[in-house]
């Protein structure tokens, strides 16, 4: 399989598993501690602290780090509540028909009237910003683009004949959805993964940056730049790290996931 | 009754319904989640008893529904009430960072949509050459920033380092750095306000530059597949002349909803270009109120993004009927 895979995908992959690694092993691999105050405020880059410090002098290396393992670790847990949130009810609706899924169709269309980040902002005056509350408020507003998606796919797939074969067997919703339509959708739903995943980096950020995502002394890439922005006058571009942080990130899942919709939906020996 | 009539008339009366809907929704959210404008006001302090006397004060006990009709008939006279943290009416505020907030957007609409039609056009001109891979890979890396980042490059690169290039010599002039808060009173001269808001029109621009152009880019080559740019092509015309006489009339329908889409994504886009560069408008409002916990403003600010939000989006449906056709003519 990994054969025939392209220079774009294997640079994509390279850069996105780096990311991931780093975010995972933030501990073992991060220089200083994660608020340890180790210099002077904004130092410049020297041996001991390869990007220099921050607005308070701790080791902004270790921080884009920690803050990468929180910015990940959130935008992945809400992809995945996003995916198995959006894209159940979309099998259910597609698979079900009739008046649920004019409901839940409607409901979600309402949803969807309303930017994301505007519903985030409205929910976010009322309750307590946590790890827990963001990955939950983001991954269930962002579950209706996955159930848009989820249902379009299942409703061309559950007019199949092996789908009216396992129907007429008697299997059960859970059986159609799970083992008939799932299998059959997963290429579309994987490819669009990977833009929900970047689509989610940006989200986190933007309501770090606003002051009401993830709040300190826990780090993230958007906290980074909100914390750093005061030096961006006096020149020091402390706050542009998470800039190319995010950018490379997102370009390199962009990448991965253009490859795989190649693959999946061209004709020609897509299927390698 | 003409049958295009009907179906604007059908679309319009569902935009009205969405429109409500819409509100009901954003203050049902408030309501069902934990807390209210009596337990802001108290904080920590509150009591049982002294709760509920705020909230008899407030009429917060009276039942949802009819506070949600009060609310309703409220933000449609213009009577918003009043902040919790300041006690200022709302209205007013709103009327006035509106209009900052309108003239900020008009700006980056004014200079984003033919820069992006135009940018289309050359990419579908010289498809697949560099000028469209060029195009496409700028764009891909815009979008791959949130707004505030390229917010703070352009910062950055035209507020400080602008300062110390040596271009301005070469032309004999002073170094020019643009400001990087855009503060920007009544009484100026227009000039002086434009150069005021240069970088967050320029983020703003950039931002939705990206994705219009990608998707003029797509509606063209959708209408360039057609049969009768094959018949003009085969017809001899050049490139240009097939891309103004025939493609571009069949791409303006879908190039308006385009449009309009970028327009009420700019909407959201201005929120967080508004924080950065600390421009009195809506967006800065809303968010202040968020961080503040001040629950009437959020609602407010909130229902008003979703409503530009939602008639944009409205308008872009409206044109795309009547722009199509074979919905003008039936048979």
């Amino acid at each position: 399989m990994l054969k025939n895979i392209p220079l774009s995908a294997a640079i994509g992959l390279t850069i996105t598993a780096v990311y991931f690694l780093a975010a995972i092993f933030a501990d073992v691999i991060a220089p200083y501690g994660m608020a340890e105050a180790v210099g002077d405020v904004w130092e410049p880059s020297s041996a001991e602290h390869w990007l220099g410090t921050d607005q308070i002098g701790r080791d902004l290396l270790t921080r884009m780090i920690y803050g990468g393992q929180t910015t990940i670790l959130i935008a992945t847990l809400a992809t995945i509540l996003s995916f198995t949130t959006g894209a159940t009810l979309g099998f259910i609706a597609a698979v079900s028909g009739g008046w649920i899924d004019q409901i839940m169709s409607r409901l979600v269309d309402l949803f969807m009237s309303i930017p994301s980040l505007i519903l985030a902002l409205v929910i976010l005056s009322s309750i307590e910003a946590t790890v827990v509350t963001l990955v939950i408020i983001m991954g269930l507003l962002d579950s209706t683009r996955v159930y848009r998606l989820a249902r379009a796919v299942a409703v061309d797939i559950s007019v199949m004949d092996y789908v009216e074969a396992a129907r007429l067997r008697g299997e059960k919703l859970a059986w159609i959805i799970f083992r008939e339509i799932l299998p059959n959708a997963l290429s579309p739903l994987v490819a669009e993964m990977g833009l929900r995943f970047i689509f989610m980096v940006l989200f986190i950020s933007t309501l770090s940056f606003l002051g009401i995502g993830v709040q300190p002394p826990l780090a993230d890439w958007g906290g980074i730049v909100k914390e750093n922005k005061e030096g961006i006058n006096f020149g020091i571009g402390a706050a542009l790290y998470p800039a190319v942080a995010i950018a490379t990130l997102s370009i390199s899942v962009n990448l991965i996931a253009d490859w795989i919709l190649n693959r999946t939906t061209s004709l020609k020996g897509g299927r390698g | 009754m003409h049958p295009i009539a009907i179906l604007v008339a059908q679309r319009l009366s569902l935009g009205a319904l969405l429109l409500l809907a819409a509100s009901a929704l954003i203050f049902g959210l408030t309501e069902v989640l934990p807390g209210d404008a009596a337990q802001a006001i108290l904080g920590q302090a509150a009591t049982p008893e002294s709760l509920a006397n705020l909230r008899a004060e407030m009429g917060l006990d009276r039942p949802a529904f009819t506070r949600y009709f009060e609310w309703l008939g409220g933000i449609l006279t213009g009577d918003m009430g009043n902040a919790l943290t300041n006690k200022l009416p709302i209205g007013e505020q709103v009327g006035r960072r509106m209009s900052a907030t309108l003239f900020l957007a008009f700006w980056a609409a004014i200079i984003s949509v033919p820069l992006a039609i135009l940018l289309g056009l050359i990419a579908v001109r010289y498809q697949n050459r560099w000028p469209d891979k060029l195009i496409s890979g700028v764009t891909l890396a815009s979008i791959s920033l949130p707004e505030f980042m390229v917010a703070y490059v352009l910062i950055f690169v035209f507020a400080v380092q602008s300062m110390s290039w040596s271009i301005w010599g070469w032309f004999g002039m002073a170094p020019v750095a643009f400001p990087s808060f855009a503060s920007v009173s009544p009484g100026m001269p227009l000039s002086a306000q434009l150069y005021a808001i240069a970088l967050p029109v320029a983020v703003l621009t950039l931002v939705v530059l990206a994705h219009m152009m990608r998707m003029t880019r797509a509606a063209i080559l959708n209408v360039m597949q057609s049969a009768y740019i094959e018949t003009a092509e085969l017809k001899g015309l050049n490139t240009f002349a097939v891309i103004r006489k025939h493609a571009f009339p069949n791409a303006i329908a879908p190039i308006v909803n385009v449009v309009m889409i970028n327009l009420a994504y700019l909407v959201v886009g201005v929120v967080v270009v508004e924080v950065v560069f600390a421009y009195p408008g809506m967006g800065q409002y809303l968010v202040d109120a968020v961080v503040k916990r001040d629950v009437p403003v959020v609602l407010a600010c909130g229902v008003i993004f979703a409503a530009v939000y939602i008639i944009l989006n409205i308008v872009a449906d409206v044109v795309s009927i009547l722009a199509n056709p074979r919905l003008r003519h039936p048979k």
